[in-house]
Order: structure tokens, then sequence, then C-alpha cells
């Protein structure tokens, strides 16, 4: 059944970007991400125009964040206190990043930067991931058991001051390290137009040692909050969010995520990031492809403005 | 004689030279067009449109008729856009955007239907005199300070038409017109589901023996009706209301799901 989309000014099949919505919806909820880096580039290989794609993304991670945000809530799976501390940061690095996005376009290479950053973000993360979760699944398969917090293996920058106890959570860290990672992840989002939860779910667990029973909840209040002001900022700018795209994207998110959060609790910690990192490892060699091999075409068009 | 006595005169002589034109003028045919359909409505079913123009060529009264068959081309340009075609190249064993050119107030939409293809039917002077065809269209670019058309074998105009063919958004179509009649005639047009929103000008050229000999002007519109065109009107006028209520529709939905589906 197609459907003709008031923004991005052409018909799609409904039920295509329902099944995409479904499978990113279902991979968002088991590993706690957005699933922005996976939506954007889907829907426009299928022909939505680029700018339409991510403005019209946010609306839906934020939907199935949302869900996401909610099921962890009843479980009791959310940090407040650190979740309203990354925000804090969160919001500052939007801000920074969305004005380097902008001196950027000026500069005339934003694409070819974006394409970059997806590309040493992405195999740089996914295959960090993939090396530390099967060197832990091998060792709980040799028996050694994991060791979730060895003695002394604080990071300096834990010890910073301005000490700050996160009770849920049960760490004792300096609020500095939590600004930055909040802050780092609102700047590399607005840049690149993700939610940034694949970068943010094991930076909590690598760096501050958050247990993995309150992060994800966590990370998705994170994503929340910054992906709903993203698609008023995108709104209010641009024009660009399509509003039927978004809802026909979010029926099928937040069902899929509904699904993904529950088969994301049957595997193991390891198994989950593992298989995260490969994910995140096979997108970003995706776009290292595009980038490395000759295009089919090297001409393209782009659309400047109507003329009045 | 006074200044309007002059030009009295001077309109009594147009008068006589035109009236004298007229026998010649009148062996000429006019072309009477009619559009099915004025208005294309874009509603969430839009899957594309055709647009059907009919027309007859009327010969004047006392006129000879002709003893070749007539020829039609029919142009129609969708609203018009300022475009980029960009050029990647390997750059340090990545591929990027290296070259590009901008065309100024192109057609987003460019059609040429004819009964037999326009090469055949006018001579190449004619052909790009009159724009005949997607090859012969102005499509100006920005050179320097200039705004220009270039040589067609230029490779980023190439590669601009090529692109828009492939979008199905110009197409060359050397039996859309078909003539029923000697005089009467019929050209589809087909309008793509990725049809650009706007005015489309209608342009009919009737020929004979290689020369125009008539034209007639049309115009057609493509708008967005009812939910569609509700969505993009509020888009823009109030962006910021619309990304909050994008966004509780967001929560509202995940909210909503988060219910539906509550297991524990």
């Amino acid at each position: 059944m197609q459907i003709y989309l008031p923004i991005a000014d052409l018909p799609v099949n409904i039920f295509l970007i329902l099944g995409m919505g479904l499978a990113v919806g279902f991979i968002s909820g088991m590993f706690g991400i957005g699933g922005g880096f996976l939506m954007t580039p889907l829907l426009i290989f299928i022909g939505i125009p680029p700018a339409v794609a991510v403005a019209s993304v946010t609306s839906h991670i934020a939907a199935s964040s949302c869900s996401g945000a909610m099921t962890y809530w009843r479980r009791n799976a959310i940090d407040t206190s650190l979740a309203l501390m990354l925000l804090a940061g969160g919001i500052l690095g939007t801000a920074a990043g969305v004005w380097l996005f902008t001196f950027l376009r000026k500069v005339d290479q934003l694409d070819l930067l974006i394409g970059l950053s997806y590309v040493t973000l992405l195999t740089v993360v996914g295959g960090l991931m993939v090396n530390e979760s099967l060197r832990a699944i091998l060792r709980a398969r040799g028996g050694t058991p994991v060791p979730l917090r060895r003695a002394g293996s604080h990071a300096w920058f834990l010890g910073l001051p301005l000490k700050m106890r996160f009770k849920h959570s049960r760490i004792y860290v300096s609020i500095i390290p939590v600004l930055a990672i909040g802050g780092s992840i609102g700047f590399i989002g607005a840049i690149l137009g993700i939610g940034g939860g694949f970068l943010l779910v094991p930076m909590l667990i690598y760096f501050l040692r958050v247990p993995t029973a309150t992060v994800i909840g966590t990370s998705m209040v994170l994503t929340l909050v910054t992906m709903a002001s993203a698609t008023i900022m995108h709104a209010a700018t641009n024009h660009l969010v399509d509003a039927v795209l978004a809802l026909i994207l979010m029926v099928g998110g937040t069902i899929g995520a509904q699904f993904g959060t529950r088969a994301g609790q049957k595997l193991s910690p390891e198994r989950l990031r593992f298989m995260l990192g490969l994910l995140v490892l096979a997108v970003g060699l995706r776009f290292a492809y595009d980038l490395v091999i000759q295009p089919v075409d090297p001409y393209s068009v782009r659309l400047l403005e109507t003329a009045p | 004689m006074s200044p309007v006595h002059v030009s009295l005169a001077r309109g009594l002589v147009m008068l006589a030279l035109a009236a004298l034109m007229l026998p010649q003028e009148a062996a000429a045919e006019r072309l009477i067009t009619s559009l099915s359909n004025h208005r294309v409505s874009v509603s969430s079913n839009f899957v594309g449109d055709e647009v059907v123009l009919f027309g007859s060529v009327e010969l004047d009264k006392g006129a000879t008729p002709r003893q070749q068959p007539y020829d039609l081309v029919v142009t129609v340009i969708g609203p018009r856009n300022n475009e980029r075609t960009r050029r990647k190249q390997r750059v340090l064993g990545i591929w990027m955007n290296v070259d590009s050119r901008a065309f100024i107030d192109v057609p987003s939409y460019l059609v040429s239907l004819s009964n037999r293809p326009v090469a055949a039917i006018a001579d190449e002077l004619t052909r790009r005199r009159l724009q005949l065809g997607v090859e012969n269209t102005m499509l100006p670019q920005k050179i320097g300070p200039d705004v220009a058309d270039v040589v067609r074998d230029d490779p980023f105009r190439k590669a601009f038409i090529r692109l828009k063919t492939e979008r199905d958004l110009y197409l060359e179509i050397p039996n859309g017109v078909t003539f029923f009649t000697p005089t009467l005639f019929r050209a589809t047009i087909p309008l793509p589901a990725n049809a650009p929103i706007g005015t489309y000008e209608i342009d009919a050229e009737l020929f004979n023996e290689g020369k125009p000999i008539a034209r007639g002007n049309s115009a057609l519109e493509v708008i967005k009706v009812g939910f569609e065109q509700y969505v993009a009107t509020a888009a823009v006028n109030d962006g910021i209301l619309y990304g909050l209520l994008t966004s509780l529709m967001a929560l509202v939905t995940g909210w909503l799901a988060s219910i539906v589906f509550r297991r524990d």
C-alpha cells in the first residue's frame, strides 16, 4: 500500500517503512540504543531525501527510546540522578555541536566529514566492543568468573573532585567525567544526527563502570530528551520533519523495541555487547565501502533551493 | 498637421498594412488544445497520474489544405529550481565530491512529446531555436559571474539530464502524440509519483514540412490537497508548534506501546 509523504514529497510503501521501523526498533530495544545510525541510512537508501530522513528519524528515536525508557522505569532500572547529570552535559554538547554543524555547512565539505566521522567512529567503537566482549566470553568459557570491578582498577578521572554518589548504580565518581561523557554524546549527536546510544552505553560501562542493570535504561532517558528536543529544533529551523513518515516509523519502532527489550534481557551482557559491536562494525565498514569503492555513477544532483 | 492627426494617419496606414497581410496569415492554421484536467491533486494515495492534452488543427476559412501531414511537439515544463550537479573523484583513496556546477532556473520536470522523433520533424537550427526535445532545452549553468547554457556534450550537462531521466523527470517520448485524423490529436502527459508540486507550462508547437506554423499554450497545476496540504503548510508556517506536536506524538506513541505490551 502506497502512501504519499507530505514533506518528503514522494510516495512510499507503508509496509516497507513499518517493517524497517520494526526491525530497527527490535535492535534498539535489545541494545538500548536509538538506532538512528541504522534508520537514517536505510531511509536514504529507499529514496527519502537525506535532510528529511535525518530530521524525521529524530522523532522516531524519541518514540522508541520513550517506550524503552518506560519499560525500564517500571523495572526500576533507571538511575535518575545519573541521567540528569548526563543531560546537563548533553545540552551543552548539543549546543556546541549545532554551532560546528552550521560552520561546516558554510565550508561545504560537511557530507565528507560526516561520512569519515561515521566510518572512524563506528569501526573503532565496533572493533573495541567486539574485541572486549569476545575476551569476556572466552574468559567466561574458560571458567574464570568475569571480574566486573577489579580492585584498584578505577581510572584516574573517576577520582577527580566534585565526587557524587549515584546510589542506584552503586558508583561514587566525580561528576566531571559524567558531564564530559554527556557533553561528547550531545556534540557527536548534533553533528551526525544520531542519538548516540551505541556510544553512550559502552562509555558508561567502561569509563564509569555503571552496572548493566541500570546502563540501558539510563542511556535511553538521555536519548529520549536529546532526540525530542532535536525534533523540535529541526522542525522550527528547517521544516523538514515529515510527521507522516515519523508516525509510521514510530509505530513500527515502538512495537519492535518492546520485543527487542525482552530478547535483550534473555542474553548475557557479554553476548549482547558482542552482537552490538558486530552490528556497529558492520555499519561502519559499509560506510567505508562507500567511500573507498568507485561509485557506479560519479555524478549526483542535489536541489539547491526553489526559485521564487 | 497636428500630432493627433499624424498618429491617426499612422494608425490607418498600419491597419491597411495589416489588412494586406491578412490573406497571407489566413493560410495559417490555429491550434486548439484542451486538457483533460487542469489540476492534479496530490493526496495520501497519490502514485502518479496522467493528463491528456486533446486538440485539433483548425484551418482558417479560404485557406488551402497542406499537402504534407502535420507534426506536433508538446513540451511540458514543471516548476523551475536551482540544482547542483556534483562529480566525485578519488582523492587519497577516498571518493569525494571534488567538482560541481550550479544549474540555475532549470525545469524540475521536462517532458517532450511528439508524433515522431523531433529530429525528423525540424532541422537542427529550428530545434535549438524553439528548444525542442530535452537535449535542446536551455539548461543554464552558473559559470563564474555569468549564467549561460553550455555545449551539449558538456559532461555535467549530460550527467544532469541522465540523472533526471533516471528519476522519470526528464523524458523524451517520440510517440507521445497521436493523430487520430490528420487534424485531430491527443498527447498523454505522464506525471510520475515524484512529480514536483507547482505549475506546469504546456507548450504545443505545430509543424508542417519542418516549419513551425502555429502554437498553443496551456498550463496545469500539481497541488497538495487535504491532509497532505495541511501537514505541509503547518510544517512551514508553525514550525515550533509542529515540532512540539511531533515530539508529543513520539512520546504518546512510545508510552502507548509500553502500556499495550506491558507484561509485568
